[in-house]
Order: structure tokens, then C-alpha cells, then sequence
């Protein structure tokens, strides 16, 4: 089976480095996009680099335990972006805008 | 040979989808972009013989998470002309900081050794063996997070009601 044979051609050090450059775009979207919105997107994005270390983990020792963790970590981002939509049709609500500058208010 | 260009090709393609979605300006394609994205980490799934995870990812992520968004964004009728800017000293420092956790996070484990194996299992991201280990080993994570999912929901439409709603 070809499919199987993948660590045997490519390197764990290159799932490595897709990852950590996956996770990264997260974070330089999360420091520079002022929609709130593209925010929860980026949370997104890095979540699914985590999940996609995991995969490559769990293929690579051939043990599922790194899989059942990715459905874990889904429940997680479900729950994660339903609650900050929510959260965010409020705010659009009350100040007609998505930017992230308006939390600023909270301080009090 | 030929499946470790496979290999390359899927990790640069899934790369640039990502860079574009912080980099185009109008949000719709930024979510079309994360589609795209979330589908070709799917493929890596496959090539990394996850095969179940990888349909799930499509249905849990590019199918229900990324319309939710989808639906938030139309529903807000946002457009480019009021997407809020950031200022561009900001963006320099964002990227700057982003490239050094990039240079540290990457000069760390390329240095690290992975314990070798050999062990390769054909069925284990198949959903009889992924099923078997969720319902015996991780049954109790698995009944907390329906708990969670409960809150979640509750959270979420008690947010998204009017006050006065709730006050009556």
C-alpha cells in the first residue's frame, strides 16, 4: 500500500516546519487583521496546524491516540467559533462595526 | 519519489492559501480562502493515511464551521469600504514578531531527533479502529465534550437574544 509508505520517503522535520509555518500565519493574522471576524478565522487556522502535528504524529508512531485528540480539539473550535460569532453579532449590534479596537470599551 | 512531491506540493499549496487569507483585504474571500485551505489539509490527512479524519475535517470545517462564518459575515453586510484598517507600524511589528517566534519555534526542532519506527498500522485511521479507541479509552473525554457542545449551544442563543427577550 503507497499511501502507508509516507515517512518513509518524507521526513517527520518537514510536518514539523508545515505546521509551525501554518501556526505562524495564524498568529501575524491575528496581530495585523482589525475585523474580528478574520480573528476567529486565524484561531481557526492555528488550531488546524496543531491537528495537522498531531496527524502526522499519530501516522508516524502508529498510534491513534493523536487522531481521537484532533476530534477533541474540533469539538473545542466548534464550540469556540459559536459562541464568539454570537458574541460578535452583539457587539455589531450595539456599535455597527466588526473592529477589534472597539474592545478597548471593556477596560471600564 | 513521486509521493514525497506530492508531499511538497500540498504543503506549498496549503501555505499560500493561507497567506492569502490574511492578506486579502475583502473578508469573503478571506473565508473562501480558509475553505481552500482546510481542504488541502485534508489531502494532507490522506497522504498521511487518516483517511476518516480527513472527511471529517471537510464536513466539521469547510462544511459547518466555515458557512457559520460565512452566514455571520452576509448577515453584518460588511463590504472593503468599511473593513477597519490597521496601521502600518502595527503590521511591521506583528510580522516582525511573528518571524522571530517563526526563526526560534523552527531552530529548535530542526536541532530535535524523533525517536525512529517502524511500526505502520494500514487501519488505524480507519473509523472501526478510531471508533473502538474512542468508545473504550477516551469515553469520558468524549461524554465531557457533549457536555461542552450543551453550553455552547446555550451560550450561544442566550447571546444572541435581545434583552428584553430574556427580561420577559
Amino acid at each position: 500500500m503507497i499511501l502507508a509508505s509516507i515517512f518513509q520517503t518524507v521526513s517527520i522535520q518537514y510536518y514539523l516546519v508545515l505546521a509551525t509555518v501554518l501556526f505562524i500565519i495564524g498568529v501575524i493574522g491575528v496581530l495585523t487583521r482589525k475585523n474580528a471576524i478574520i480573528l476567529l478565522m486565524c484561531i481557526e487556522l492555528m488550531l488546524n496546524a496543531v491537528n495537522l502535528l498531531l496527524v502526522a504524529f499519530s501516522t508516524y508512531f502508529g498510534k491513534s491516540d493523536g487522531q481521537l485528540f484532533v476530534f477533541f480539539i474540533m469539538v473545542v473550535a466548534a464550540s469556540e467559533a459559536t459562541v464568539g460569532l454570537s458574541i460578535l453579532v452583539l457587539i455589531y449590534r450595539n456599535a455597527r462595526s466588526v473592529d477589534i479596537g472597539l474592545f478597548n470599551k471593556l477596560k471600564g | 519519489m513521486s509521493i514525497e512531491i506530492i508531499a511538497y506540493i500540498l504543503g506549498g499549496l496549503t501555505i499560500g492559501s493561507a497567506l492569502m487569507v490574511i492578506l486579502s483585504p475583502h473578508p469573503v474571500r478571506s473565508i473562501l480562502y480558509l475553505v481552500v485551505t482546510f481542504f488541502l489539509i485534508s489531502a494532507n490527512y490522506v497522504l498521511m493515511n487518516a483517511q476518516f479524519l480527513a472527511i471529517v475535517n471537510i464536513i466539521v470545517y469547510a462544511g459547518a464551521i466555515m458557512v457559520l462564518f460565512l452566514f455571520v459575515l452576509m448577515m453584518l453586510n460588511l463590504s472593503k469600504e468599511n473593513e477597519p484598517k490597521g496601521s502600518i507600524p502595527m503590521k511591521a511589528a506583528a510580522v516582525i514578531a511573528g518571524g522571530s517566534l517563526l526563526t526560534v519555534l523552527v531552530a529548535a526542532l530542526r536541532k530535535g531527533t524523533v525517536q525512529e519506527t517502524t511500526s505502520i498500522a494500514d487501519d488505524q485511521g480507519l473509523v472501526k479502529s478510531l471508533g473502538h479507541e474512542l468508545f473504550t479509552t477516551y469515553v469520558i473525554p468524549f461524554e465531557v465534550s457533549s457536555v461542552l457542545f450543551i453550553a455552547a449551544i446555550v451560550g450561544a442563543v442566550l447571546l444572541a437574544k435581545r434583552e428584553k427577550q430574556i427580561i420577559e
